[in-house]
């Protein structure tokens, strides 16, 4: 009856790899954003229900605060998303510096509005609050590693770098 | 103990008290929307804001303890402002179709804004609600009416401890709901209602409360008829219906109940209910008809005085209930001992608790749970083994995990991998039947280790020696292997007991119901004595018990060998006290049990059966054998309130009333006495138990003074130590635990404190490991267990009425590894052929790693498949209890 069939389908070796992340902090609850953090990157940038069960599982702990946890957040998703993220600082300071025109190059280049992933799967475009590099505004992060500052012209030099990258991996 | 002042008026109180908690106790109301009793404080709603004099800030009632000389103000222009602010913006996201709400007339949130001067909130709407969740059986979820008050996610987090809820989101998007998109079919939520019955609004509402306003109502306080834990919950009438029940704060619930105490209750008004006497005019083998109430009675009375007459008193025999009151109980026991003259009267314990009955009675000097359900709570290490006690005892399975959240230790030692295992710091999956070993074990570690309580052992036991002497045999490397389990877990778990300041045993089924069952119900003992686990807070031996009033069935009487309080029939003072108080004489042999009463109907020697609320023709081991038997009784009457597969047997059947249209009470596993109390009159003309018994006591010449069943309260109290205390008057007040001698005594919460009920020690009884009487081999190579499922309760007769609960688990199956069904070529929900040398069954397969390979598991509910056809009818020799839970059986696809 209570058995959980989830309608998402994250690949085994995934999980499995997840699962022995997870295994580590059994019990331990404040481990979990770090757990979490560390599971996204495995699957495509999101802790789906699949992935999140696995979690629950190997934490013992209740699928409702891992899934508490991810909406709360804004750096989860429970949908899939890129492989690159690109997240533009929208913080007053690198608003006034011109993030909006940054995002609006973004979109161009990318042809797809904030909020959505490439087809391709290659990349997905948010905006977040302060990033802490006001220094450096307007500042975007693509994944981990920060630009800035930036200006629209340079968006498809950046863009062009990690669509190489992703064909010389 | 501070002294704060609230509103001018000055109140000590304890240390913690909040101000929420103090203006309580004075009477002064403080509006709040998610505060409940039980739960943790979370001042999360906002709305029991008051002035504390000093603080720049309004405080949360609910959060903020008292401190001394606190100045409290609880309503001024301030806090009233403060308050509808807070009722304004939640109204501005809360759906105004009260019209049609379940929850219109009993709605907190609606009162508070009729209160505070609201008919509609100046903020606008910032948010999209899903579609109600309408998945599951009893209830739905619209989160369009929720004020995110939490209480519900806080109740199934914190005291059912389920975390079925989630909230979802942040700040103004809150939401309160399942996790990712999962429905409450499609989730972990087991359908116990405490949710609903918490929520302020009517976001969550059960699917029944649609039919029916709060105004129009009538409610009475009873106690729930389902399993052991007695909880107290109020019955919700509708003219002579019942339609809802919502639970109370009993000692043994604190507000929560299980899916069966809270929406299971159709059964009482449903349109198969037996309303009018039956016989078979035209003798066995012609149809039961209707008849009178006087017809049928004068031809029982006619039939069992002729029978009596022609063969002697012992040719009769009573079956007596575990499901109906203390009071029907009592007076069925006098009517079968003083008016028939036999002590051939037993009841359904001896097919689940006879084994603990006569095994702690030995030991210990009293056949029940030693501490209270309320103490699992404070327990730092809880041994489970042989109870399933999140599905047979939902209730006390629930305050063990609240036991857990505070910190306790769990250890399962238990055929299947049940629920409460995927919790434990050590769960041993021991094969069916080796329990005795299981605990020999533990007692080898504990030796061998040092760790007993060696004042404890020389100064209140006796019988050490022996039971050393027996122990070394039981190195953990030998259990392992009987039990299959690893030695070095045995060896944890024995530590981690024996050290714990706090320690339970809770055991059911699993121990008792083997032709080891007393044995293994000695060895619980052995372990406590052994470690000084009784006669202590948070600790002691605590069986189960399954029924409702198994164990006051028990206490007044209905065993064979036993009067009320167990005072034996073959002590001759006890004798002579019955004598003198019924004015009869009374007969010094015990009489046959239930198991044996099968055997002597066959055989001849019993004539007329009398069945009052039981079902052995689906409870029995061996049902083909019972069936053989009853159907050979040449006079059988049933009593009870639906054709049970018994009753369709029967010469005679008479309708009785339910519990909901009985006064009585109900004697819990924790021996405390509580009140059933009549919500509706018996439907049709279907009678109280007491009152039907009572008349025909009548008509064989016996002639009761009882004019209701408090009056036969008074006469039960008046005979039995242990009851002396009980009166309907003070039932309704304080509900004590027994022994309760007499009016003024407080009732007994934890037994055997300083001195043992059977003297001033208590005695080890060491057993060796036997075997169960049938293992597998070639021709049947599977070991079948049985058991009982969260969904449905015994033979089904009540349960089997819900259609929500029919829906949820409503066909038989048996569980078995994914291994083993691989071999056999079984997949999952197969038809699959399972035989015992008793008889076969075809059930559905439920292909699960919850069992070990070569061990199968089968519910015993089910009319469709019934497990007993399978089962063993091989009796313990002490107890007379059946080997339910241990039989060779094989297996093919059907």
């Amino acid at each position: 009856m209570t058995e959980n069939i989830s309608n998402c389908c994250t690949d085994r070796t995934v999980l499995d790899k997840i699962a022995a992340v997870a295994r580590n902090w059994k019990g331990r609850k404040d481990m979990l954003i770090e757990v979490l953090l560390q599971a996204q990157k495995l699957a495509d940038n999101a802790i789906t229900e699949d992935v999140a069960e696995v979690i629950a599982k190997e934490m013992s702990i209740p699928l409702s605060t891992v899934c508490n946890a991810v909406s709360f957040y804004a750096m989860f998703s429970t949908e899939k998303r890129g492989k690159y993220i690109i997240r533009m600082c929208k913080s007053a300071p690198c608003h006034v510096k011109g993030a909006e025109d940054v995002i609006k190059a973004f979109e161009k280049v990318l042809g797809i509005s904030c909020g959505e992933t490439t087809s391709d799967g290659l990349f997905t475009l948010e905006t977040c609050e302060c990033i802490g590099v006001c220094d450096r505004a307007p500042a975007v992060m693509i994944n981990d590693e920060v630009y800035g500052p930036i200006t629209p012209e340079e968006v498809i030099n950046i863009i062009t770098n990690y669509r190489q990258r992703r064909e010389e991996a | 103990m501070p002294k704060v002042y609230i509103d001018g008026t000055s109140i000590e109180v304890e240390n913690g008290t909040t101000i929420l908690e103090a203006c309580e106790k004075i009477g002064v109301e403080i509006p709040t929307l998610c505060y409940l009793k039980h739960l943790n404080p979370a001042g999360s709603c906002r709305l029991c804001l008051v002035e504390v004099k000093g603080s720049r800030l309004l405080q949360t009632a609910c959060t903020t303890p008292c401190a001394e000389g606190m100045e409290v103000t609880t309503m001024n222009q301030n806090i009233y402002n403060a308050r509808k602010l807070v009722l304004e913006l939640l109204l501005a996201n809360h759906d105004d179709g009260c019209f049609s709400c379940p929850n219109n007339g009993k709605c907190d949130f609606a009162r508070y804004c009729m209160d505070y001067d609201i008919e509609k909130s100046p903020f606008p709407r910032n948010k999209e609600f899903p579609p109600v969740d309408e998945s599951g059986e009893f209830f739905t979820y619209d989160a369009s009416k929720c004020i995110l008050c939490r209480r519900c996610v806080r109740t199934c987090a914190e005291l059912q401890c389920n975390n079925t809820y989630t909230l979802k989101g942040r700040g103004h998007e809150t939401m309160v709901g399942l996790p990712f998109n999962q429905l409450f079919k499609t989730s972990n939520c087991v359908s116990c209602g405490n949710c609903v019955s918490v929520c302020p609004t009517g976001a969550l509402s059960t699917k029944s409360g649609k039919k029916y306003r709060d105004w129009e109502i009538k409610k009475t306080q009873t106690t729930c008829p389902y399993c052991g834990v007695g909880c107290q919950i109020e019955l919700h009438t509708k003219g002579n219906k019942v339609v809802g029940v919502e639970p109370l704060d009993g000692p043994a619930n604190n507000n929560l109940l299980c899916v069966k105490g809270k929406f299971a209750y159709e059964f009482i008004n449903h349109k198969d209910r037996l309303t009018k006497p039956m016989m078979r005019k035209g003798g066995k083998g012609s149809p039961l008809e209707e008849v009178s109430w006087d017809e049928a009675m004068s031809h029982i009375a006619e039939k069992m005085l002729a029978i009596k007459a022609e063969s002697g008193p012992d040719s009769l025999a009573g079956f007596a209930s575990a499901r109906v009151t203390n009071e029907a109980n009592y007076i069925f026991m006098k009517m079968m001992r003083a008016a028939v003259g036999t002590n051939n009267v037993d009841h359904c314990a001896r097919l689940c608790h006879a084994s603990t009955v006569a095994g702690l009675a030995t030991t210990l000097g009293s056949g029940a749970m030693t501490n209270s359900i309320s103490e699992v709570v404070d327990s730092d290490v809880i041994l489970v083994s042989g109870s399933n006690t999140t599905e047979t005892h939902p209730v006390i399975g629930a305050k063990m995990r609240q036991a857990l959240l505070r910190g306790a230790k769990l250890i399962v030692a238990e055929p299947r991998e049940i629920d409460l295992a995927k919790q434990a710091e050590i769960f041993l999956q021991i094969r069916p039947g080796t329990n005795v070993a299981f605990f020999n074990g533990m007692m080898n570690v504990v030796i061998e280790e040092d760790l007993l309580d060696k004042e404890y052992v020389e100064n209140r036991t006796e019988g050490f020696e022996e039971l050393k002497t027996l122990i070394s045999e039981y190195t953990p490397e030998k259990v392992a292997e009987i039990c299959n389990i690893n030695a070095e877990d045995l060896r944890k778990a024995a530590r981690l007991y024996a050290k714990a300041e706090k320690a339970s045993i809770f055991y059911s089924m699993g121990v008792t119901q083997h032709s080891t069952g007393t044995a293994g119900v000695m060895c619980t003992s052995n372990l406590a004595l052994l470690c000084g686990k009784i006669g202590k807070y948070g600790c002691g031996v605590n069986p189960l018990r399954g029924q409702n009033n198994v164990q006051g069935a028990c206490d007044v009487g209905c065993l064979p060998g036993d009067y009320t309080a167990y005072q034996k029939v073959v002590n001759p003072d006890a004798r002579a006290k019955f004598e003198k108080a019924w004015g009869v004489s009374l007969p010094d042999k015990p009489g046959l049990t239930i198991t044996e009463t099968i055997g002597a109907i066959e055989s001849g020697d019993i004539r007329c059966l009398y069945v009052m609320g039981e079902n052995p023709m689906l409870s029995d081991p061996d049902i083909n054998h019972v069936e053989h038997a009853l159907k050979k009784c040449e006079f059988l009457v049933v009593q009870d309130i639906f054709l049970t597969e018994t009753a369709e047997l029967a010469d005679v059947v008479l309708p009785a009333g339910s519990y909901a249209e009985t006064d009585g009470t109900f004697t819990n596993t924790e021996r405390r006495v509580q009140l059933v109390c009549k919500a509706i009159e018996p439907v049709g003309d279907s009678r109280e138990d007491w009152d039907i018994i009572n008349e025909l006591m009548d008509r064989l010449g016996y002639k009761n003074n009882f004019s209701s069943s408090s009056d036969i309260l008074d006469e039960l109290a008046g005979t039995s130590p242990s009851y002396g205390g009980y009166s309907f008057e003070r039932l309704k007040k304080e509900q004590p635990q027994w022994p309760c001698p007499n009016k003024d005594h407080p009732g007994t919460p934890v037994l055997h404190i300083g001195k043992f009920s059977r003297g001033e020690r208590a005695i080890f009884k060491p057993s060796p490991y036997i075997p169960a009487a049938e293992l597998p081999d070639e021709e049947y190579p599977f070991v079948l267990t049985t058991g009982r499922v969260l969904y449905q309760y015994h033979t089904r007769t009540m349960t089997g009425k819900s259609e929500g609960l029919t829906n949820i688990m409503g066909t038989s199956f048996i569980e078995i590894n994914p291994t083993d069904a691989g071999k056999l070529g079984i997949a999952n929900s197969d038809k699959v052929k399972v035989a015992s040398r008793r008889g076969e069954v075809t059930v559905e397969a439920h292909v699960t790693d919850k069992v070990a390979e070569g061990i199968l598991f089968m519910p015993f509910h089910y009319k469709d498949g019934p497990a007993n056809k399978l089962t063993n009818n091989v009796i313990d020799p002490i107890a007379k209890i059946p080997e339910y839970k241990v039989c060779a059986a094989r297996l093919e696809k059907f």
